[in-house]
């Protein structure tokens, strides 16, 4: 977490899907999902192995480091 | 749900398949993996009329056209997610409840490998996992080992079903222990659903006759020279070993019953078949 005595860094970088990714300091969930995806349908997120619910999303702003995979059904099973 | 008998006057006798809260009238289960495109499995998913398919939770590519999702509804059919690729239970419990975010059902396929070469199941990591999410309130069908006791195990932490393998994933060896799937349909109460190993309708029918609920397969139609006409294969094997299942079989023998009565067969003198004519009159008489 950023203490009050450095200054804000203006990017956050995280992992999307096991890529680096940087976003504007705020970015949150929403953000994430919108670079790759047309609409939240079918979707699912996880941030660092937890779920994170869709109605959370605007609310769950990117932290440095974050491991974020965005998931989708594909054929299988 | 809807009735897929395309005949009004089919006098079918409404036998519905059961599992937790839903009636199905279709008993075989498509999966979706294996299919060379969405086309393809689109034809064979409508040919098998399965009113349920599988789908895997994965990283979402955006540069990958069209979705399996909008060709499993144009299908008209439910999504049962499941947790193919998971090693532990901790993996499988997080993408089931991943599955359940993304698909908005408490359905999981909960399927928790131990053996690469086999993708046999651990039995060990299923049963914790689906401990964890029968608590958390989801409709638990596990895939499992054709052993009655795990399967018993499973039921009574509350799984909607148990899913037996007839042999590995993806094999077509179908069915290589009936003798403990009679075991486990015996054995447990909630439907028994044969998972894996299917290779061919013959395999399906054995599985329904054996007194499996409900077949479960995949890749035998999806990976088939001609997946559509397999697919309404599968459907037919399914439909004709339920039907012998319930109409209960006779026993086997190891020898003959006549099958016409000796009650008022004819009495022949040996002389008269021996008359010179017999064999020269006109045909017809064999």
């Amino acid at each position: 977490m950023t203490s009050d005595a450095t200054p804000a860094p203006t990017t956050v970088t995280v992992l999307v899907n096991g890529e680096e990714q940087a976003f504007a300091a705020g970015a949150t969930i929403t953000d994430v999902v919108a670079t790759i995806a047309t609409g939240p349908k079918g979707i699912a997120v996880a941030c660092n192995a937890e779920v994170v619910a869709r109605s959370t999303w605007g609310a769950t702003a990117l932290r440095a480091g974050d491991r974020i995979e965005v998931l989708t059904a594909a054929q299988g099973g | 749900m809807a009735h897929r008998t395309t005949n009004p006057n089919a006098t079918e006798v409404e036998d519905p398949l059961v599992i937790g809260p839903e009636t199905f009238s279709s008993r075989l289960i498509m999966g979706t993996g294996g299919a060379p495109s969405l086309d393809v499995l689109e034809r064979a998913l409508v040919a098998s009329g399965t009113e349920m398919t599988t789908v895997a939770l994965r990283r979402l590519d955006p540069t990958t056209s069209g979705s399996v999702l909008d060709v499993i509804t144009r299908a008209g059919a439910r999504v049962l997610p499941n947790t193919a690729g998971c090693y532990t239970a901790a993996e499988a419990v997080l993408t089931a409840k991943l599955a359940r975010e993304a698909f908005e059902t408490d359905w999981v396929k909960l399927e928790v490998i131990g053996d690469d070469r086999t993708l046999l199941p651990d039995v060990v990591e299923l049963v914790d996992a689906a401990e964890q999410l029968v608590d958390a309130g989801f409709i638990v069908l596990p895939y499992t080992t054709d052993d009655p006791v795990i399967a018993r195990r499973l039921a009574s932490i509350g799984c909607a079903a148990v899913m037996p393998l007839g042999s590995p994933i993806g094999s077509g060896a179908g069915i290589r222990n009936p003798y403990n799937l009679s075991i486990i349909r015996e054995q447990v109460d909630v439907p028994v659903i044969l998972d894996a190993g299917i290779g061919t309708a013959s395999d399906a029918a054995l599985a329904m006759e054996l007194g499996c609920d409900a077949v479960l397969l995949a890749t035998a139609v999806t990976r088939a020279h001609d997946p559509t006409l397999m697919a309404r294969a599968m459907r037919a094997g399914v439909e004709a070993g339920r039907a012998a299942r319930r109409a209960g079989r006779i026993p086997q023998k190891l020898y003959a019953q006549a099958s016409s009565s000796f009650d008022g067969l004819a009495e022949w003198d040996a002389h008269t078949l021996e008359g010179p004519a017999f064999g020269d009159d006109a045909g017809g008489r064999s």
